[in-house]
């Protein structure tokens, strides 16, 4: 079924459509925030997003939304339920503490993509840039392509995979997330170390890779998790400032 | 926060159109520098010889065409004046040497904002559109151009403290970020005779480049002496008489993103500076990685 615009809305409506060069980003998001509009809809298509921030922010709906184009900052911050997809690039915090539902970039991230996510799934087609999954608390990032320096750093739970290459100080004071990388890890960061692989990462790995879409062997990756070593002040350590 | 744009065109059947292609890309930057915007703005039109004088005055109402009649008359030189209000551009074959200690003697109240062959600056205090209609933006031509938004964080909300910041001839810099140690820069070139207009923090890092180039640096080897020397956040965009180019901190904590089509090359910090330009859709969009230098040629 098409999408109708918003404005032209009738009662059997499933899919309607906010045109950003008509509507603004405080009407859509109004909208998705209402659940008294949102009866009845089951698909809210996102035009012209043209670089705009803060794009379906906010949102606790099992709902589908389609941003066709590239978006700002913020995009699908604190989701919760709905599945979000960004047909083009993302600036900075795309999917910001997402708590649950999904939220996938067809094409390349910027910074602190998924940053303090509690739960849910992000994926990225292209690449991410740095601090991607930075304080993540439990939700699962699956990147397709590299990502930049200091990535899932003080990340806290919840796994992130990333297909391409690593940045500078990966996982610098991880906590328990994991981290799976298929290519090169340019620098692991503070406390954070390569581990043998186990049945249950290559379960893992399996699971996020068909959930994201992505074919490739759960055996080309290996994992990045923390040494432990700074949960406790070592009193007697060299404290060299 | 600031917004930087830049702008350098492949292809010259769109170089009338300059002008019309930034004004939406400094617009869009309205948010991240509503205090006060700037350009540069690069053409090749005037004769061997002859430089090009951007001068700036507080009067909107200023008698530019006096000016250049002083100077035939006292400097026994060639000069022409276009005015726009209280910005002028001197055309003239009179020597910088001994142009600007006349005007310090006979016009105090006239700052010098650039000086080169190719380089024009306007740069005042406002939002972007107000200071785009004012100097009338949208009907400058060129090859390639530099813009700049600024949402001041130090130092004072005046013209002379608004981007591009200039350093010797046909070259400038915008800035996007705050640097941590532009006084011990500042002290360092001030010992080698080095004259600084404002107390900026970008100011220093204009300066330290072009001191860089005189000493013989091309513009890659300034930047990496940068990346050693600056401490501090930054995303600097700079323009030369032929080219463009792009740095971000080794923290890459200062945005940008670029795009690169067959026809142009544009720079801005996010990507709704870069949404109207001409068939951006089949640009290739990339983000700049940190402590690397891109630049473009015309």
């Amino acid at each position: 079924m098409e999408s109708v615009n918003v404005a032209e809305r009738t009662d059997s409506a499933t899919r309607v459509s906010f045109d950003l060069t008509t509507a603004s980003v405080r009407e859509l998001n109004a909208f998705l925030h209402d659940p008294a509009k949102l009866a009845g809809i089951e698909q809210v298509t996102v035009l012209n997003p043209e670089g705009a921030h803060n794009l379906a922010v906010g949102v606790a709906a099992p709902i589908d939304i389609e941003i066709d184009g590239n978006a700002g900052y913020f995009i699908a911050g604190m989701n919760k339920q709905a599945n979000v997809t960004v047909h083009g690039n993302v600036g900075w915090s795309v999917a910001e503490n997402i708590m649950s539902g999904t939220v996938r970039v067809k094409g390349i991230a910027s910074e602190c993509a998924g940053a303090s996510g509690h739960g849910g799934l992000l994926v990225i087609e292209g690449d991410a840039s740095s601090r991607c999954g930075i304080s993540m608390k439990g939700c699962d990032i699956v990147v397709g392509g590299s990502v930049g320096h200091m990535s899932a750093f003080m990340a806290q739970a919840g796994r992130m995979v990333v297909c391409g290459d690593a940045g500078g100080g990966l996982g610098d004071s991880l906590y328990e997330a994991v981290i799976y990388v298929r290519g090169t890890i340019h620098s692991l960061g503070a406390d954070a170390q390569e581990e043998p692989m186990t049945d249950d990462d290559y379960a893992a790995l399996t699971e996020l890779l068909g959930k994201a879409g992505f074919d490739h062997d759960p055996k080309s990756f290996k994992r990045v998790a923390s040494g432990r070593t700074l949960y406790h002040w070592n009193a007697d350590a060299e404290q060299d400032y | 926060m600031c917004g930087i744009v830049g702008l350098l065109l492949k292809n010259p059947d769109l170089r009338p159109r300059l002008g019309e292609l930034l004004v939406p890309m400094l617009v869009g930057m309205t948010e991240r520098g509503p205090d006060s915007a700037g350009l540069a703005v690069f053409s090749d039109t005037i004769d061997p010889g002859f430089r090009r004088f951007n001068l700036y005055a507080d009067d909107r109402s200023y008698d530019w065409r006096g000016l250049a009649d002083d100077v035939r008359a006292d400097l026994k030189a060639a000069a022409a004046a276009e005015p726009i209000q209280n910005h002028a551009i001197l055309v003239s074959d009179v020597e910088p040497g001994r142009f600007h200690p006349w005007l310090a003697e006979k016009r105090p109240e006239v700052e010098v904002l650039s000086v080169g062959r190719y380089i024009d600056i306007y740069k005042d205090v406002g939002t972007p559109s107000e200071v785009a209609e004012r100097y009338g933006f949208a009907g400058l031509q060129g090859s390639h151009t530099v813009g700049h938004t600024r949402m001041a964080t130090e130092s004072g909300v005046t013209p002379a403290h608004a981007h591009p910041f200039v350093a010797g001839e046909d070259f400038c810099l915008v800035h996007n970020g705050s640097l941590s140690n532009p006084y011990s820069l500042r002290r360092m070139l001030e010992k080698k005779g080095i004259r600084f207009r404002t107390d900026n923090d970008t100011e220093a890092a204009c300066r330290f480049i072009e001191w860089r180039l005189r000493e013989g640096d091309d513009l890659e080897a300034a930047l990496v002496k940068c990346f050693e020397e600056l401490d501090g956040f930054y995303t600097l965009l700079m323009g030369t008489h032929d080219k463009l180019a792009l740095v971000r901190d080794p923290f890459a904590c200062k945005p940008a993103i670029v795009a690169e089509h067959d026809d142009y090359v544009a720079v801005a910090s996010e990507y709704r500076s870069l949404a109207h330009l001409p068939d951006v859709k089949n640009a290739r969009l990339f983000e700049p990685v940190p402590e690397e230098i891109y630049s473009w040629k015309v």
